[in-house]
């Protein structure tokens, strides 16, 4: 049991990993990730991947939303922009992924670097509805500028290779997406405790304060944007040599959608919360798909209802978490520790 | 009259009529912001459940039309009511972004059970309105298009002159432009709430049922709400004649674009993106749109 | 009276507003004021409530844009400066409302302070590159050293300022302030909602940072007896107008602050 938490140096008190415990932790998960991809199966392997590069992307948002207080239905977007350029300069130019990806992320940062130019004058529902309308044009531009896009049909992209080893399974593919996804975590978690993250949760409490006490509020909400959809951008790359081709479906507004849930879900402003937000709104339809799956025995009719079902879970759970659990699964945990730390005496 | 001339008064004519039903779904949005300051994402959604009441007192009971549509309305008017109780009160004061999202959420929900109630099939109502197209002027219009125009005009008028001149209208108004002072005079704050969203969700089936008309019925008909921003914007969110103006600018400048533009680019079709270049530009330079209240940033 | 403690400390106007008139819509919220504020004193501003003390205040850190007249800082008009510059200038200022930042410790309410200051960019910040981390670590050491041992609040540290008590978050505003290392410190009401205890302890600090740092302060107050007991001089606004400016016992007994705060009758007693 955990009585006290005593640092001797600033520099311990400040690190990012404060307690043996946690870097214990720590350690047995990088174990686990690394081991993962020999025992488990196919699907399992799809499902991690998908996973990691959602949570990537539901990062992003995270830092945009509950970190700095803006709000985006356009992320999805922001995801294709990224992918879309990593697709074309793999599949013209021949691009490796090492210069693909970041290009699509080094895109996608220079759009929220626009989208994010009015929102010192739009705020609130206004800006909501603003990047709304970048959801819908993006998606028009990605149909309809067939000459670069591919159109409707798509683009197709040849698996990512390093040093001519063809990273074309989803086992494969998993060290990169998962590598890439770590290192992006750490970096939120950095930006949490420093000097830009503290800016950026000043602006989302109390922007007017913020800005007589020395923050400028235009260069934080840019940078904060910016971000966000580098962010975005990188996932959308990953997503590329994970599915091999993307199309305009790929990003619509219903995945915007999904990430604004997993982050409300998971905990807005929450770095942790985002896995945990993810993790739980990716294996929710799996479950569902699961149960009708068997209920089929009894029910020959049940998977006609996976679909909807799905779109009532989903919507339930949002519901469900804004009423009674505002701060996401996030706090949940918390709770979950602060009952152990204390037991058997707790309440 | 020349041919051009015509095609451009056929273009404009049938974008105002389009307008007139933009306005109408518009409207659904207008009156719950006009009374309390919420967008509800799922507008869509009640306009689809609305259709689809009427269409099963239609096809299940027998019923005529008008006895269909009062139907659908007075079982809107209920969900109305129950939604804000249940997913909306508890929220009062929360975030926006928390109120789009639960918002979001109950479009999600609503569609769903929509699907397992009806299935994802396509229906149609039972042919309502007279066949023959509608000639004004030089002008044809399909009467499945007209007579909807009318229907959605005459919504439209009733809901703003409700808005002015009933007294539960004005105290909506007091209420959305300040809460204190409107509680202040006696107003029942939560009854207000309560009516708003019921009045919202008759709107919206009335728009649905007009959508339904026109171009018939299925559980993804909400997605017809979220393409009508661009109108609810340019018309401004309190604002129920804006909406109308709105819808019209709108509907016009979408048959234009389609009309003129479209036969240049090939493949491609404007049409679908216009009215979101128009929302992006009225963001940036009249945000509160044509007629919306400016709104003061309180310190 | 206590030196100046600061090396190089003249006998000059850090800071002065000159006939500064604000108007919201038709409501004049200022009305050609004027006064300077001398280098390591302790000015007061009071007076009824309405006066237009805290826009006056609003107008000097920058968030007000004052129709006209000019405010001169350090010797230069900074009348066009917005607030986050003026901040990096050395204008520090506290919140009538605390203003603080909910979602976040103490510490970081504090760190926020000097955000102007810091140079790191986002991307050093994101790395944890040697010298963001570096950076970071002194400026956890200044704080500690100069802010919250100063304030005595270091047992407070990683509390969210949400859980403390009112007394107890104006400390962690007047704590935010004092990060920015200010050259000019404007108080809103430092000791509203206080007891008798948490009074002295804020009057002690605010004397402390005058004497100990050299910071100039300009405070806004009701408490008549902080105000007589701290501040070197004192400027009167009643609806707008600055009606009197001067040392505590002149203010006292000026007949024309005396009507502005009680009335006619009790001006004509203090004659």
């Amino acid at each position: 049991m955990l009585i006290g938490n005593y640092k001797e140096t600033y520099a311990s008190d400040e690190a990012l990993f404060r307690t043996p415990a946690t870097r214990a932790w720590m350690a047995v998960g990088a174990l686990a990730a690394l081991l993962f991809p020999f025992l488990a199966g196919d699907y399992l392997l799809y499902l991690a991947d998908l996973m990691a590069i959602l949570a990537l992307g539901a990062l992003g948002l995270n830092i945009l939303i509950g970190f700095t207080g803006q709000i985006s239905l356009g992320h999805a977007a922001f995801m294709g922009l990224g992918a879309y350029t990593t697709a074309i300069l793999a599949s013209r130019l021949g691009l490796p992924f090492w210069l693909s990806i970041p290009a699509g992320g080094a895109l996608a940062t220079a759009a929220g670097m626009v989208v994010g130019v009015p929102s010192l004058r739009i705020k609130g529902l206004y800006l909501a509805i603003a990047t709304l309308s970048a959801q819908v044009i993006f998606e028009w531009v990605f149909t309809n500028w067939t000459s670069v896009t591919g159109g409707i049909r798509g683009l197709n992209v040849p698996p990512a290779s390093v040093a001519g080893f063809r990273l074309d399974t989803d086992g494969r593919i998993y060290f990169l997406i998962v590598a890439v996804t770590v290192v992006h975590f750490l970096l939120a978690s950095n930006l949490r405790r420093s000097r830009w993250g503290r800016a950026f949760v000043a602006v989302r409490d109390r922007d007017v304060a913020a800005e007589i006490v020395g923050v400028n509020l235009f260069r934080t909400k840019i940078l904060s944007f910016m971000v966000s959809s580098y962010y975005a951008g990188i996932a959308g790359g990953l997503w590329v040599y994970f599915t091999k081709v993307i199309t305009p479906e790929s990003f619509p507004l219903s995945l915007s959608i999904q990430f604004l849930a997993i982050v409300i879900v998971g905990g807005l402003g929450s770095v942790k919360g985002t896995v945990y937000g993810t993790i739980f709104m990716t294996l929710v339809p799996e479950v569902l798909k699961a149960g009708t799956g068997v209920a089929r025995a009894v029910w020959p009719d049940a998977q006609s209802y996976l679909f909807p079902l799905r779109d009532v879970v989903f919507g339930l759970l949002i519901v469900v978490f804004l009423i009674f659990e505002p701060h996401g699964l996030a706090e949940v945990w918390n709770r979950v520790k602060r009952f152990f730390s204390l037991w058997p005496f707790a309440k | 009259m020349s041919e051009a001339l015509v095609h451009l008064l056929q273009l404009v004519v049938s974008g105002v009529v389009t307008g007139g039903i933009y306005a109408l779904v518009a409207m659904g949005f207008v009156v719950v912001y006009k009374a309390t300051r919420v967008i509800n994402f799922a507008t869509g959604e009640f306009m689809m459940l609305g259709a689809f009441f009427a269409w099963t007192a239609m096809s299940a009971l027998q019923a005529p039309f008008a006895v269909a549509l009062l139907a659908a309305v007075a079982a809107s008017a209920l969900l109305g009511t129950a939604t804000e109780r249940l997913v909306l009160r508890p929220l009062l004061g929360q975030r926006t972004i928390s109120v789009i999202m639960v918002t979001i959420g109950l479009a999600a929900i609503f569609k769903g059970l929509a699907q397992i109630a009806w299935s994802g099939d396509y229906r149609s109502y039972p042919p309502i309105f007279p066949r023959a197209p509608v000639e004004l002027g030089p002008v044809l219009l399909p009467s499945r298009q007209f007579y909807p125009f009318l229907i959605a005009v005459a919504a439209i008028a009733l809901v703003g002159l409700a808005f002015r001149f009933t007294r539960t209208g004005i105290a909506m108004r007091a209420t959305a432009d300040d809460q204190m002072a409107a509680f202040g005079m006696g107003i029942d704050i939560r009854r207000v709430f309560s009516l708003s969203w019921s009045l919202a969700a008759m709107t919206a089936a009335v728009a649905g049922i007009v959508v339904g008309v026109i171009g018939g019925i299925s559980p993804q008909l909400g997605a017809i709400g979220l393409r009508t921003f661009p109108v609810v914007i340019l018309g401004g969110l309190d604002s129920i004649g804006g909406a109308l103006l709105g819808g019209i600018v709108i509907g016009v400048l979408e048959n234009l674009a389609g009309g003129y533009v479209d036969p240049l680019l090939d493949g491609a079709s404007l049409k679908e993106v216009v009215p979101f270049v128009v929302l992006v530009l009225t963001l940036m330079v009249r945000p509160y749109g044509l007629f919306g209240t400016r709104e003061v940033e309180r310190l | 009276m206590t030196g100046s403690p600061v090396e190089g400390t003249e006998d000059r106007d850090i800071l002065s507003v000159e006939g500064l008139s604000l108007a919201f819509g038709g409501l004049a919220a200022l009305a050609d004021v004027s006064f300077a504020v001398r280098q390591g004193s302790i000015t007061g501003v009071i007076g009824p409530n309405g006066a237009g003390k805290t826009s006056l205040l609003n107008c000097i850190s920058g968030f007000y844009r004052p129709q006209r007249g000019r405010v001169v800082f350090d010797g230069k008009d900074v009348t066009r400066v917005p607030p986050d510059r003026r901040a990096g200038l050395g204008i520090g200022r506290t919140f009538q409302n605390v203003a603080l930042f909910e979602g976040m410790t103490v510490l970081d309410n504090v760190k926020l302070g000097a955000h102007a200051r810091l140079r790191s960019g986002i991307l050093s910040t994101m790395l944890f590159t040697p010298g963001a981390r570096r950076e970071e670590l002194e400026l956890r050491a200044q704080v500690e050293d100069e802010v919250l041992d100063f304030l005595e609040m270091e047992h407070l540290r990683h509390r969210t300022v949400g859980s403390l008590s009112y007394g107890l978050q104006k400390r962690v505003d007047l704590a935010r302030a004092l990060a920015m290392r200010p050259r000019v410190l404007l108080l809103d009401e430092p000791v509203a909602g206080m007891n008798e205890e948490e009074t002295e302890d804020m009057a002690r600090f605010v004397l402390d940072i005058q004497e100990e740092r050299g910071v100039t302060i300009v405070l806004i107050e009701h408490d008549m007896g902080v105000v007589m007991d701290l501040c070197d001089r004192i400027a009167v606004l009643s609806f707008g107008e600055r009606i009197a400016v001067g040392a505590p016992g002149e203010i006292r007994q000026d007949p024309e602050v005396v009507r502005a705060y009680l009335g006619e009758e009790s001006a004509e007693a203090a004659r």
